[in-house]
Order: C-alpha cells, then sequence, then structure tokens
C-alpha cells in the first residue's frame, strides 16, 4: 500500500489545478453556505413617505405622543429610505431600489387620538413571488414590531395620565389647574370629614362619594395593569428539550467544515478508483499485484486524509472569528476522523460504479448535494411524510451523521458524539462492501 | 525467426489446459489447450470476436476460465509474476514519469533490488534518455514500449502481449519487434495476439488459430499455409491469405 499510496500523492503533487480546486471549490461552497445560515436576514430597504404634518401628537388623556415616535421605531425596524411623496415612493419601488414603501397617512394622529377609528398605513410593494414572500416575512414583521413600539408608548402616557388621576399632583397641560387631588386621596380626606358630620342627608351623601371614591381608584389602578395585559397579553417562556443551545454561528462552522469534508473526500476517492480505471492500470494491479481490498482501502484512506487536514484546517482558521472550545479538540479530531473515513468509503464506492473520473466526479457532485440539503431540513418545515423520507436518505449516507458528531464535538449537541461515531462506522462498512462489489468489474 | 534456442519440448513454461470461457450466453472460449515453451514465440490469431484478447487476459491472470486452466512456469523466486502482461493499450500513470512508472511496478512485484532491474530495462527500451520524461509526454511508440518495459520489469519467463504492435507506426514497429526477439533469444517464452499477419508470419515459430472461441491449428505458420495450400487456396505465401482462405473453406 505504500508505494501505491506515494504514487498517488505525487500524481496529486502534480495535478495542482485539480488540489486547488478540490480545495478552494468546497471551501467556498461551505463558507457560503456557513455565511448564509449564521447571518440573520438583513433589513430591507423600504421607502417611507411621512405626510403627517412636523410634530402631530396622538392625545391620550391629558397626554400627548409624537407621531414622529412612530416613524422613529419603522426606522430602526428597517433600511429607511426617505422620500417626500407617494409617487416618488412608487417610482423607487418600481425602479427596484427598494424592496417596498410605506406611506403614513397625515390623518394619523387623529385617527388614533378618537379611540374609533383605526389608522391606517399603505404598504406598496411589487416583484416575483420570491419578492412577495419576503416583504411578507420581513416587512409586516418590522411593522408589527414598530406597532408594538408605538403602542407602548401610547400605554406609558396612558398609564401616566391615570397615575396623575390617582394620585393627584400636576397634569403638566396649559391651562390645566395645578396641585390636584388624587383620587385615591379623596376617601380618606372624606372619612376625615365625615366623622365630624352629625348623622343626617348630608353625612348620608357624603358617604356615598367617599364609597364611589374608594371603589373608582381601586379600579382605575386595576386598568394601569389590565393596559400592560393588553399591549403583550402572553409572554413566550423558551424551553429546550434535550441538548445544550447551538449557537447559530457555531453550527454554522459545523455545517460548513462537514459540507468541505464531504466534498473533498468524496470526490478525491471517486476520482483516485475512476483513474486506476481510466489509466488502464486497474487490471495491471489487481492481476497479484493488489488486491482490491488494499487498493481501496488506500484511494479512501489517501482521501480522507486529505479531507481531514482541510476540515481540520477550516475549524482552526474559523475559530479565529468565532468561539470554539478548544479544550474539546480531541473530540473535534475524532468526529472529523470517523466522518472522513465514511465520507472515504462512500466515494470509493462511487469511483467503483462510476468507471471513468468525469463520470466519477459528476455523480459524487450530483450525490452530494442534494444530500447535504436533505440533512439541513429542519422538522415541521415539510410534511411528515417527506420529512420521514428525508430522515430515511439522510440516515443512509455520512452527512448527517458527520454533521451530528461534529455538532457534538463542537457544541455538545445531540445525539452523543459515540452514537454518531457508530453510526458512521456502518456506514463505512457498508460503501467499502459496495465499492468492492463494484471493482469486480475489473476481472 | 525470434527463437534461436530450440524450444523445450518437454517441459513447456506454459501450458494451456481445457479453457473455457463464458460470458453469459456468449462462449468466449471453447476447450483451448496448448503449450509454450523457453524462448518460443507462439502468435495467436483468428479474425474478430475470435477470444484472442479473453485468451491473452486468462493467460495473464486478469480473467479467471470458466473451466480449464493455465499452468505457468514454477516460481524460481518468491517475488515476480509468472506470466509478464502487456495489454493492448497503455496501462501506466501519465502522470509519471517513465522511471516513476517502471519503479513502482518493480515495487509491486516485490523485486529484491528494483533499481537495478530500472536501470535494466530503461537500457533494453532504449528509453534511457527520456527516464524523466512523463509518459503523457512521450510518442506512442515510447509508451509501447514503457507497456512492455513494464510487462518484462520482473523478468518473467512467459510475456503475454495483446496486440502490442496495433498502434504503432512501421519503425517503431521494427524496433518493438527487436526488442521482444532479444527477450525471446534470452530464453523468455513469448506468445502474443495480432491481426497484422506479416508479424507472425516473420516472428512466430508458431501460430494457434482462433475462431469463434475454437483452437482451428496449432502448428509453425509455413505449416498452416501448407496446410491451406494442399487444400486447394490460391496464396498459400501469405499467412493473412492462408487464413482468409482456410476460414472461408470453413464456411465462417
Amino acid at each position: 500500500m505504500r508505494w501505491l499510496l506515494r504514487k498517488d500523492v505525487l500524481i496529486l503533487a502534480r495535478s495542482r489545478l485539480l488540489v486547488a480546486l478540490l480545495i478552494a471549490y468546497p471551501v467556498a461552497i461551505a463558507l457560503l453556505i456557513g455565511f448564509a445560515i449564521s447571518r440573520s436576514p438583513s433589513r430591507p430597504r423600504v421607502a417611507i413617505v411621512d405626510e403627517t404634518p412636523p410634530g402631530q401628537t396622538v392625545e391620550v388623556g391629558t397626554r400627548r405622543v409624537n407621531v414622529h415616535q412612530y416613524t422613529e421605531h419603522l426606522f430602526s425596524q428597517v433600511q429607511p429610505v426617505n422620500v417626500g411623496t407617494r409617487a416618488q415612493a412608487v417610482a423607487k419601488v418600481k425602479s427596484a431600489q427598494v424592496l417596498a414603501a410605506v406611506v403614513i397617512p397625515p390623518d394619523i394622529a387623529t385617527r388614533v387620538s378618537s379611540g374609533t377609528i383605526q389608522a391606517q398605513l399603505e404598504l406598496i410593494y411589487n416583484g416575483n413571488a420570491l419578492v412577495q414572500s419576503l416583504v411578507q416575512s420581513q416587512l409586516r414583521s418590522a411593522l408589527a414590531q414598530a406597532n408594538l413600539g408605538f403602542s407602548e408608548q401610547i400605554q406609558q402616557a396612558a398609564a401616566g395620565a391615570i397615575d396623575v388621576l390617582l394620585r393627584g399632583g400636576n397634569l403638566g397641560v396649559l391651562g390645566a389647574p395645578t396641585n390636584l387631588i388624587g383620587l385615591s386621596s379623596i376617601p380618606p380626606l372624606l372619612r376625615h370629614v365625615l366623622a365630624r358630620q352629625p348623622p343626617g342627608p348630608d353625612r348620608a351623601a357624603l358617604e356615598r362619594v367617599a364609597a364611589f371614591a374608594d371603589f373608582a381608584a381601586r379600579n382605575l389602578r386595576l386598568s394601569k395593569n389590565v393596559l400592560s395585559t393588553v399591549g403583550q397579553p402572553i409572554r413566550i417562556h423558551s424551553v429546550l428539550l434535550h441538548g445544550r443551545r447551538t449557537p447559530l454561528d457555531t453550527f454554522a462552522v459545523v455545517v460548513a467544515v462537514t459540507v468541505s469534508l464531504m466534498f473533498v473526500c468524496i470526490l478525491l476517492a471517486a476520482g483516485g478508483v475512476a483513474l486506476e480505471r481510466e489509466e488502464r492500470a486497474l487490471a495491471r494491479l489487481v492481476r497479484g499485484l493488489v488486491s482490491r481490498e488494499t487498493l481501496l482501502a488506500e484511494k479512501g484512506s489517501l482521501a480522507a486524509a486529505c479531507g481531514f487536514a482541510v476540515a481540520f484546517a477550516m475549524l482552526a482558521g474559523v475559530s479565529a472569528f468565532v468561539t470554539l472550545e478548544w479544550s474539546r479538540a480531541g473530540l473535534w479530531l475524532l468526529a472529523l476522523a470517523f466522518g472522513a473515513v465514511a465520507f472515504g468509503a462512500l466515494g470509493v464506492a462511487i469511483g467503483a460504479l462510476a468507471r471513468e473520473v468525469r463520470a466519477a466526479s459528476l455523480l459524487a457532485f450530483l450525490l452530494s448535494l442534494p444530500l447535504a440539503f436533505l440533512a439541513l431540513v429542519p422538522a415541521g418545515s415539510v410534511a411528515s411524510g417527506l420529512y420521514d423520507a428525508t430522515r430515511v436518505i439522510s440516515f443512509a449516507f455520512p452527512f448527517k451523521p458527520s454533521l451530528q458528531a461534529l455538532d457534538a464535538a463542537v457544541n455538545s449537541s445531540s445525539p452523543a458524539l459515540g452514537v454518531s461515531i457508530l453510526h458512521l462506522a456502518a456506514l463505512t462498512a457498508v460503501f467499502g462492501l459496495l465499492a468492492r462489489v463494484g471493482l469486480r468489474g475489473a476481472d | 525467426m525470434g527463437a534461436l534456442a530450440a524450444p523445450d519440448a518437454v517441459s513447456p513454461v506454459l501450458s494451456v489446459r481445457g479453457v473455457a470461457k463464458r460470458f453469459g450466453e456468449l462462449q468466449a472460449l471453447r476447450d483451448v489447450s496448448f503449450d509454450a515453451h523457453a524462448g518460443e514465440i507462439v502468435a495467436v490469431v483468428g479474425p474478430n470476436g475470435a477470444g484472442k484478447t479473453t485468451l491473452l487476459s486468462i493467460i495473464a491472470g486478469t480473467q479467471r476460465p470458466s473451466a480449464g486452466e493455465v499452468v505457468g512456469p514454477p516460481r524460481a523466486r518468491a517475488q515476480g509474476a509468472r506470466v509478464g502482461w502487456v495489454p493492448q493499450q497503455t496501462a501506466l500513470y501519465s502522470k509519471l514519469s517513465v522511471a516513476e512508472n517502471l519503479r513502482l511496478f518493480a515495487r509491486l512485484e516485490k523485486l529484491a533490488e528494483p533499481e537495478p532491474a530500472v536501470q535494466r530495462m530503461l537500457e533494453q527500451t532504449g528509453l534511457l534518455e527520456r527516464a524523466s520524461d512523463r509518459l503523457e509526454r512521450l510518442s506512442g511508440g515510447n509508451r509501447q514500449r514503457v507497456n512492455v518495459a513494464v510487462g518484462l520489469i520482473a523478468d518473467p519467463p512467459v510475456l503475454a502481449l495483446d496486440e502490442p504492435s496495433a498502434s504503432l507506426d512501421p519503425r517503431q514497429r521494427e524496433r518493438l519487434w527487436e526488442f521482444i526477439c532479444a527477450r525471446s533469444r534470452g530464453g523468455t517464452g513469448i506468445v502474443f495476439s495480432t491481426h497484422t499477419l506479416g508479424e507472425a508470419q516473420r516472428f512466430a515459430d508458431r501460430v494457434i488459430v482462433l475462431d469463434r472461441g475454437e483452437l482451428l491449428f496449432d502448428g509453425p505458420p509455413q505449416a498452416f499455409m501448407r496446410q491451406v495450400d494442399g487444400r486447394g487456396a490460391d496464396e498459400a505465401g501469405s499467412l493473412e491469405h492462408a487464413l482468409v482462405a482456410f476460414l472461408e473453406q470453413l464456411g465462417r
């Protein structure tokens, strides 16, 4: 095996373009996937037409909330592009300079202040189904966030007004009386007056007023709580059933590294075996010089070693940007090694069945990409029958167990590393056997 | 003729005994038997589909016979193949140099001293000056010389060549045959298949005529031509014409 290995290393070293492509392409693909997964969706670019007069406010009792605060909330959710008129906004949407436009009408403050007529924004968008879907998912969410923020401002204003009514003080409105008595101060004050009041109709009337004031103060306190409950009726408390929470950025690293490992191992192993056939050297080798098992083991090992080196270098490189626990490096190596060997076994099986390098490379690509995508399909995102099918396919190939093994090694996620390693060992045996059957054609 | 040494009729270096090969429904070889002796050059001839390549592959050990056996010479040493094999198309690594290819196969043959064997083959094939050239940069003729050299690197007592001169020009063909005849003179038994019957007539001590997997004749080329002439063929002076006439007489 030593001499075959040496020969293959020599051939690889002389195929520099191939080696460069084999390393650069998967790394580029892996980085793109990692980037796509780790980046939260960027804020959409939206044209905003604010038709409200400057300084316009929504009146909440005696308090006022500036409409401009709504615009500020909206601006924080999107990449705002200020335009003066609706026509300009439409032009920007049509020319695809912005994803959509939002028109804030001049009567928004009046409608909100009325308490009876709902305020209304105009959302203008265009584009194909993808763009429309993006607007639905991103912009509606941004508007909801802005609504929530603005309604909190109004709630606070309302709560402040109620507080003044309860505790008394200054309303802060021009022309309003100063040092008002609060509703909650009235019952004790009346009780004090009642103590000095002789029985009679006046006392009875005062007792009724005191009872009402007490009742009104208690209910007004309750209304403050009701306001906050209406603002956010249900809070979300998250519970993770098992494992440790995997940060998205480190999971993206794991995906990127596994994709690289898969491409390098499968392509090299498949190409290596197919090359022996293409050079017509296979028949010469297996007529007693090298056993077929040795030949397959050599090709798989070389591919696994190269993939392992590339993947580990990627992990080490990425650790400069994403926090990875180097104390777990031993586990990374274990996961990478088992993954690399399993991918190598799949690669030699492809090479043995494909018979020529171009066919082997094409088959390797055609098989690898869907496997990676299927393994990343989240539960609940597709119909249950389809998801079960993706699980079965992913179970039969090394990508998902490699991903799980590396995720367990890097992030302590479940399933445990040992389970994935056993799975990978079984797949290595199956694909090794398949490769051996495929090489029977050399007879 | 290639063989100066008299063939040893008592102890053949290669015995093909009742070999048959079936590929599904196709019977590629039927009960083929013959011997080859040290220093003897045996040509296997016949039309396309006669079973020549299948027979050579079985002799070389790249295919197993469905029935019968091939008995090679006793192993004189622990290493090296008993039958050297030169496939029809170059079976070497194009990214490796001439010397690297030879060295690789010398090591895979587990030769005790690979380097002297590499040097010897480079000298014998006249490729000493091209030793460091990659195979992909060589002409077809030189590649075929390396192909033959790899088959001979372990100094096997028998060499099986499948249409060795098929892709060569006349000059390259002449040099190849000089080399093969020299090996034969050194005692190596040569079994080769060819469509160029002039080569068989000129270099072979014996011809094996195959058609549809059956061995139809085994003997010296002159004997074959006489046999055909005796049956009334017009041009028995050429092995090629004799073979055509022979097959026509058999209605094939």
